[in-house]
């Protein structure tokens, strides 16, 4: 194989199975960890890596198969034993306590429990060596709460360095992060390799694992789909073997735009809860058009996405839609009115995580036909159009009474979509639509954005990628501290020069 | 000024610490299931039972602290009911308490009926005698009120050291407390959240009985039906009052009392001629209804208090 064989192997998976009802998440894998390599588990959303990762720390009991760690097989369900071991684990939803200190999230667990006392001191001298060592700045006595996500992901890698781990699992931990914030975590982890650490580095972003890894395994649909070397391979070959078939990202064609639906006359709106409201927006939105939002997160973004979605109203300035000055605003109207929304947190804000799928497909259509009459559900015509969505949308799910919150983030994003689409809205809002999706699931949901600008649809794309930006939009405005920029039509504009206006700098010439 | 006049005596002050000790055990007990994660409304009847119990254990012969010793088991043991059907198999939690509550109360009632079943009054048991603290008990005003008290309300007040102690400078408490907040970061260390939560519903059911126990053994000195007669509730009020920490959660219990004591000298006044003496049974349960409401605002509930952990669920 690709590995010397002076380096030995500290953990090995054999022939994992599991199922969650009639979903095989995990079928028959196995692979092993070599001592200090980065081995990369590439997959798309729904492929079955966390699953895999779970079992193989004891949070799950596989139906079938063994864990053997440096040698020795783990006992089944037991997240003592790999932690006892050296398996540590950073999971992509972080297991911290909000409302305790950094110090007492790491110490949890380390000292018996049946002592006097909790050794603080001893416990922050060891972190403060760590932290130093690699690279992972936190303050010890904050409170969880009061921390960043890469705070929280740095206080998760202690807690496993603290615990002496020799292998470090890392579940999706690009996904949360800014991209300085992933270089500092490769930093982190090059240190923790070059300390003779072993890491398994889970993504399904492709440049990451290219960056970072030596020896990629990719899983596709619960099965080993491939294994390969980072230097024999790229990332197009690795898109390929994920998807397993081709994979070329949508780009949209020039077309000419029709009437304006929507339109921001110099709109202003405080923060209020929000970080940055709006700062005189001039914007329209135009039938068969993709407006593009480019900008870094946190600059107005959020106030924008409310006013368009109807939680929030012009505090000055007038809104227009379809020509008329908008009288009453909320979420209900501008239902009525035909936008459709794909909210930035599908769990928070476009789903209820123990509705199921039929009932989160009609969330906001039931109370009209054919979901509803006379103010009683009907639950077959539900059901028959989460069905449809399901097929049409390729959502891979147990079925439409199966809980939402089973569904792998970019299958979420697909019902989601297709609840949004299949309502035929005139308007679309789609604020960071492919956040954390894999590279299928991406694809999809922006040729499927793609297709209903062409049918007619404006396009409101909301996103912190630029390349997404680029790719995507017919006209662009950059948003920087709740200013909105000039339109700039396709291609009028470099990448540099769209940097320029995000670090808030053209607007004074402009104005 | 007659409230003045009242505030002023060293009985009053006695009768305050009087009142609060069984609140104090019993409002521990349930801070700590809290804590962990638990909400137990067995606690009503882990007390009445407790208070059964310890009375029962010394009318047939046993010392006055074994007595103590055995409602505490009967309490454990109630507890021990709870945890297993609230924390291995998540049933709701309110169902299960309230029906620990009605289990406990009518095992009590049952038992007292089929124990001295021709009696028309409860037999009377020689209770605990206050003990005066050397000194200190000298002390005007202070000293008889504080340093003159049973034996049982010094343990109360003991209790809220030690329980303040373990939830923050002990590892044990660490993890009951993280147990509480997010049960997947005690998982995730390695530690059994079941085995944490069933441990603390288990010791605070303890201590809710030994709570019941005061009442009979110290307070008064027989059984009798009701006579629990909510404070169980009033504990839970108060956990909440106290915003989950031990020592502003005495510090209610000794304000509830206080209303109470005040309310029964009220009566005794002028006032209490003209006024009917149940808006003065009601006061102490208004003040605590509007302390509630001010103290608890800002209160930081354990984030996963009353939700069950399954493992292994997305």
């Amino acid at each position: 194989m690709t590995v010397p064989p002076s380096r030995g192997v500290v953990l090995r998976l054999n022939g994992i199975t599991k199922r969650f009802g009639q979903l095989t998440a995990n079928d028959n894998v196995g692979f092993a960890l070599h001592e200090g390599e980065v081995l990369a588990l590439l997959g798309e959303n729904g492929a079955g890596k966390t699953t895999l990762m779970n079992i193989l720390f004891g949070h799950y009991t596989a139906d079938a198969g063994t864990v053997e760690v440096f040698g020795e097989v783990m006992p089944p369900g037991a997240p003592g034993a790999a932690l006892a071991a050296g398996v540590g684990m950073v999971h992509q939803h972080f297991t911290l306590a909000e409302n305790m200190t950094v110090l007492e999230n790491v110490l949890l667990g380390t000292v018996p429990l049946w002592r006097m006392g909790l050794a603080k001191s001893r416990g922050r001298t060891r972190l403060q060596v760590l932290s130093r060592d690699f690279g992972l700045k936190v303050h010890l006595d904050a409170q969880i709460k009061s921390l960043s996500v890469g705070e929280k992901q740095r206080v998760e890698i202690l807690k496993a360095l603290y615990r002496d781990a020799r292998i470090l699992i890392l579940d999706e931990p690009t996904a949360v992060l800014t991209p300085q914030e992933s270089d500092a975590l490769f930093d982190t982890l090059r240190k923790a390799v070059a300390r003779g650490l072993s890491v398994i580095f889970i993504s399904h972003k492709l440049h990451e694992v290219m960056a970072i890894s030596e020896r990629v395994i990719v899983l596709r649909h619960g099965r080993l789909a491939g294994e390969v070397a980072t230097r024999d391979t790229d990332r197009h070959k690795l898109a390929e073997m994920m998807v397993g078939a081709e994979v070329t990202l949508p780009r949209a064609e020039a077309r000419t735009p029709g009437e304006t639906l929507l339109q921001l006359a110099d709109v202003s709106l405080s923060a209020e809860g929000r970080r940055v409201g709006l700062d005189g927006a001039n914007l329209s939105l135009r039938a068969g058009q993709i407006t593009g939002i480019a900008g870094v997160s946190g600059n107005g973004q959020a106030a924008l996405a409310d006013l368009v979605g109807g939680l929030a109203t012009p505090e000055r300035g007038e809104m227009r839609l379809f020509g008329q000055p908008v009288q009453t605003w909320s979420p209900r109207a501008a239902l009525n009115a035909g936008l459709g929304r794909i909210p930035e947190d599908r769990h928070k804000q476009g789903s209820i995580a123990d509705f199921s799928l039929t009932e989160n497909t009609v969330l906001e259509g039931y109370p009209a036909p054919p979901f509803s009459s006379s103010g009683i559900m009907n639950w077959g015509k539900a059901r028959h159009h989460a069905e449809e969505i399901i097929s049409r949308y390729d959502v891979r799910c147990p079925g439409p009474d199966a809980r939402i919150r089973l569904l792998s983030g970019g299958n979420m994003q697909k019902l989601i979509l297709g609840r949004v689409l299949e309502a035929g809205p005139r308007i679309i809002l789609a604020n960071q639509p492919v956040r954390g999706l894999d590279i299928g699931a991406l694809t999809y949901v922006q040729e499927r954005l793609i297709a209903a600008r062409d049918a007619g649809a404006a396009v409101l794309l909301i996103s912190e990628d630029l390349d997404e930006i680029l790719a995507l939009s017919d006209v662009i405005h950059v948003i920087s501290e709740g200013r909105v920029s000039p339109e700039f039509p396709r291609g009028s504009k470099t990448p540099a020069e769209l940097g320029v206006w995000m670090a808030g700098q053209g607007f004074d010439h402009a104005a | 000024m007659e409230i003045l006049d009242i505030l002023m005596t060293a009985s009053f002050w006695g009768a305050v610490l009087r009142i609060a000790s069984p609140l104090i055990f019993a409002t521990m007990g349930e801070l700590i299931c809290e804590r962990a994660g638990v909400l137990n409304l067995g606690i009503e009847g882990i007390m009445v039972i407790g208070a059964f119990a310890g009375w029962m254990a010394v009318y047939a012969g046993l010392g006055l602290w074994p007595g103590v010793m055995v409602a505490m088991a009967t309490g454990m043991l109630f507890g021990l009911l709870h945890a297993t059907l609230t924390v291995p198999l998540g049933l709701s939690q309110h169902v299960v308490g309230l029906g620990v509550t009605l289990l406990a109360t009518s095992s009590a009632y049952y038992a007292y009926r089929l124990a001295l079943p021709e009696v028309t009054s409860p037999p009377r048991i020689e209770p605990f005698q206050p003990v005066d603290i050397p000194v200190l008990s000298d002390l005007p005003l202070l000293g008889e009120s504080l340093f003159s008290q049973t034996p049982l309300t010094y343990l109360a007040l003991a209790t809220v050291a030690v329980v303040g102690f373990v939830l923050y400078r002990t590892p044990l408490g660490l993890a009951l407390r993280a147990a509480g907040e997010n049960p997947s970061a005690v998982e995730a260390q390695g530690l059994s959240v079941t085995a944490i939560r069933m441990g603390a519903v288990v010791a605070g059911s303890g201590l809710m009985a030994v709570g019941g126990a005061f009442l009979t053994m110290s307070a008064f000195s027989s059984f009798f039906f009701e006579m629990v007669n909510g404070r169980g509730w009033i504990c839970i009020a108060l956990v909440v009052f106290g915003a989950w920490r031990p020592g502003k959660a005495l510090l209610g219990a000794i304000l509830f009392a206080a209303f109470d004591a005040l309310q029964i000298r009220m009566q005794q006044t002028p006032l209490g001629a003209v006024v009917p003496y149940q808006i003065f049974l009601m006061v102490p349960y208004v003040l605590s209804i509007l302390a509630l409401v001010l103290m608890s605002r800002r209160a930081e509930v354990p984030e996963a208090l009353m939700v069950p952990y399954n493992r292994g669920e997305r």
